[in-house]
């Protein structure tokens, strides 16, 4: 591998710098390029200081302290976020100019067309916003006397870098799978989604203040854009950059994909079923180890969370718990079908939202959401153990009745998402990125209808009719 | 006989679609071969094979005697491609598109300047040596693109359409410099639904239908063969008359007007002469006796008629 890739690097860079002196007579590139480099880390600086200068007076330093850093990282982001256009546009780009032929005839190997791409929509965007970064820094030394620690810095140039690879990575996987670049831009919702989301909790990361978990998000970065390189080099297939027609829109091969998915050639609803246990869910074993171990995981982390944001004790007296149980119960609408509706409607809304998250993340989103709940328990059983509670009685009491069927139901349902989510990235060779996904969806589908979806309602039915019951049995109460 | 290009079943599927069915071609050094057929025959399918981009579903392709599965990057190395689309970066001046293409090839820089210039010279190019290919015409786009196919000096070219969309005098100096292509250690394939092209540039031509090659050889092979012998018209001084029955039993009478007469002889060489003397002896004064001109064109079409009839 390494001898391959110090032997294709020669080549590589042949492709990278025709592709960069191409860029940079591209007006359409330079000048978003210019403005966000120069002029936004001074719009960036204002903010900052006018957003200082107001919580200071209102006594809250620390808001300002920990919004210039995360401008910091906003000033690195927006000329990165060129890399994605120009990636997206790598390859299809080519194929719609009509110039992608002459360049698969050469000796070139793939991957040193493909790496070309991706260096050459790398460069001058996270140049650009290195340049964005300094301005900014210049700026703020200037007219706050500020600057970062040398570590802040390392961590927000590495993640500026880290942010652009993935993306560059993601969009030369969807310009190799599109014919034309308007393709590529619509597809380009599966980075920009998850993108967003990653802005999103670095945000909260960087005004929570927790800086050193900024490089766990470097390394998680790094990993998964090595993964998507690789998935992208196998994927890279000069044939059906050339061959393939996918943009034109076919309900007929859609809803036939769905459906060699969801029925997977069986011929009666029994053999049906019986084959969703059989088949689809042995294929499953890996996201199903997965989404147990990040279950497991959730309850450790809940647990041990207690200790850093413990509850107050008196809330955790078992002594309380019984007469407070039995007097929320009924209120809560427990004990009647009402209550087991409002149930499976709220575990169904969330399997939804975390399907559809999951869909545009890898399935890591929708993951994290079926994981919360479960490091919601771990937390609670943290904080009665800290209380001087039996947790395992507790559990045994208010959870294990229905977890026993719900929380197999949430594994098996992020094991789907997962499935489904990571569908772009392990394509089988020869078939497409629609096809693979549409096939994930079918799979994913046939798993929630004939799993989870059931198995939801009889928890839902356990946990309002039966769980309250044991808790009053076993923690006491009329 | 080293054949420079050598196909055996060769055949591509796109799904449901055979786009190439069975070829079998061979082409030796100095030869050019024309792949001539309709739209959507599987020229450009053939080609993008020949050339190591499209892999076959069955079959192989061989290249100088190296296989295109085995060793691809060799086998383009040795490939000129002239893609039926230019496929230019219009950013670029002709000379770093040549220089470029020269670093892709593996080319000494010096050398790629030098061949540069040559191949921009023979096309007419060099004054547009600083120039964007943006403003390029569409001629000078394509002879470009020729220039950047013979650029690694390959012995196998594959020409996609070369003439397509070229004004009627770029054609004709595309065609000639193609001719000037040929050499001994060279073999090229023309793909072309022109059959005066073919016909001025091929050894032998391929008639490619629905992916299958239909008919082969050289153009008056298939006019032979297509066709069927040769028509000869015989006209005379004078009204026809009584003549046409002094003509042999083999010869077949295609058409007659009041003083010539069109036939066919299975053998010319033998009824011509005899056909002069029985005319002289007779005193039927013979003004000519010559081979009526026949097109490739009608061979073409008697081809894709029998063809479609089949």
């Amino acid at each position: 591998m390494n001898m391959g890739l110090a032997r294709d690097f020669p080549g590589t860079l042949v492709v990278a710098r025709r592709e960069i002196r191409d860029q940079l007579r591209d007006w359409r590139i330079l000048i978003p390029i210019l403005i966000l480099t120069l002029f936004f880390p001074i719009l960036m600086n204002f903010t900052a200081r006018t957003a200082v200068s107001f919580v200071e007076a209102y006594g809250a330093p620390i808001i300002g302290d920990r919004l210039i850093p995360f401008l910091l990282m906003v000033v690195g982001f927006f000329p990165i976020s060129v890399a994605l256009v120009i990636a997206l546009e790598s390859f299809a780009g080519e194929r719609e100019r009509l110039s992608l032929e002459p360049l698969l005839a050469t000796p070139m190997t793939d991957a040193q067309l493909y790496f070309g791409k991706i260096f050459a929509s790398l460069l001058i965007p996270i140049g650009a916003a290195y340049l964005g970064i300094f301005v900014y820094l210049v700026s703020l030394l200037w007219r706050l006397g500020w600057t970062p620690t040398p570590e802040l810095l390392a961590q927000i140039l590495l993640l500026t870098a880290a942010q652009a690879l993935l993306m560059v990575t993601a969009a030369v996987v969807i310009s190799t799978q599109t014919t034309s670049v308007r393709g590529a831009n619509l597809l380009a919702s599966f980075i920009i989604i998850p993108a967003a989301q990653l802005i999103i909790i670095e945000s909260l990361i960087m005004f929570w203040g927790r800086y050193n978990v900024l490089w766990w998000i470097v390394a998680a970065l790094v990993l998964v854009s090595i993964v998507l390189g690789r998935m992208g080099l196998h994927l890279f297939n000069r044939e059906e950059l050339l061959g393939r027609e996918f943009d034109s829109v076919d309900v007929k091969w859609g809803a036939g994909r769905f459906w060699e998915g969801f029925r997977d050639k069986t011929r009666s609803p029994l053999v049906w079923y019986r084959e969703t246990f059989t088949q689809t869910l042995v294929e499953m074993r890996v996201p199903l180890i997965i989404m147990t171990i990040a279950m497991i995981a959730a309850y450790v982390i809940g647990y041990r969370s207690a200790s850093s944001f413990t509850l107050p004790e008196q809330l955790f007296a078992q002594d309380q718990i019984g007469s407070a149980l039995t007097s929320e119960l009924s209120n809560l609408g427990f004990m009647s079908a009402r209550g087991w509706a409002w149930i499976v409607f709220n575990n169904l809304r969330a399997l939804a939202i975390a399907s559809l998250l999951g869909a545009f993340s890898l399935g890591i989103v929708g993951m994290l959401l079926l994981m919360a709940p479960v490091g919601i328990v771990g937390f609670l059983a943290g904080n009665f153990a800290l209380a001087g509670s039996d947790t395992s009685y507790l559990i045994a009491a208010l959870v294990l009745p229905h977890g026993i069927v719900e929380i197999p139901a949430a594994i098996i349902a992020g094991a789907a998402i997962l499935q489904l989510g990571l569908a772009a990235l392990s394509l089988p060779r020869g078939s497409s990125l629609g096809a693979s996904w549409l096939i994930a969806l079918g799979k994913w589908a046939r798993i929630s209808l004939a799993i989870v979806i059931p198995l939801i309602i009889i928890a839902a039915a356990i946990e309002v009719f039966v769980t309250p019951r044991i808790a009053v049995a076993m923690l006491g109460g009329p | 006989m080293a054949f420079l290009i050598e196909t055996y079943n060769l055949t591509k599927q796109f799904g449901d679609l055979v786009a190439v069915d069975d070829v079998s071609l061979r082409v030796e050094a100095g030869e050019i071969l024309a792949l001539l057929g309709p739209n959507g025959a599987g020229k450009t399918t053939t080609i993008r094979m020949l050339a190591s981009i499209l892999k076959p579903t069955r079959g192989w392709v061989r290249i100088g005697g190296i296989d295109t599965l085995e060793e691809p990057a060799k086998v383009r190395s040795r490939i000129g491609l002239l893609t039926e689309h230019h496929g230019l970066y219009t950013r670029m001046k002709s000379q770093e598109y040549l220089a470029y293409f020269g670093q892709l090839y593996g080319l000494d820089p010096e050398r790629t300047a030098e061949r540069a210039i040559e191949l921009l010279s023979r096309f007419g190019l060099d004054d547009a040596f600083n120039q964007r290919l943006g403003q390029y015409s569409k001629g000078m786009r394509q002879k470009l693109a020729m220039t950047r196919a013979l650029l690694h000096d390959p012995d196998v070219l594959l020409l996609d359409e070369p003439t397509s969309a070229m004004d009627p005098e770029s054609a004709r100096m595309v065609r000639e410099s193609i001719l000037g292509l040929r050499s001994g250690n060279r073999a090229l394939v023309v793909c072309t639904h022109n059959l005066h092209e073919a016909e001025a540039l091929a050894d032998r031509i391929a008639i490619i239908r629905g992916g299958c090659i239909v008919a082969q050889g050289t153009a008056s092979q298939l006019m032979h063969d297509y066709l069927g012998h040769p028509i000869m018209e015989l006209k005379v001084a004078g009204q026809l008359n009584g003549a046409v029955d002094l003509l042999p039993d083999d010869v077949r009478v295609r058409e007659r007007g009041h003083d010539w007469v069109r036939f066919q002889a299975s053998d010319p060489q033998q009824a011509n002469p005899e056909i002069i003397k029985r005319m002289a002896a007779a005193g039927v004064r013979i003004v000519t006796l010559s081979e009526v001109k026949r097109s490739l064109e009608e061979a073409y079409l008697s081809v894709m008629q029998s063809e479609a009839e089949q």
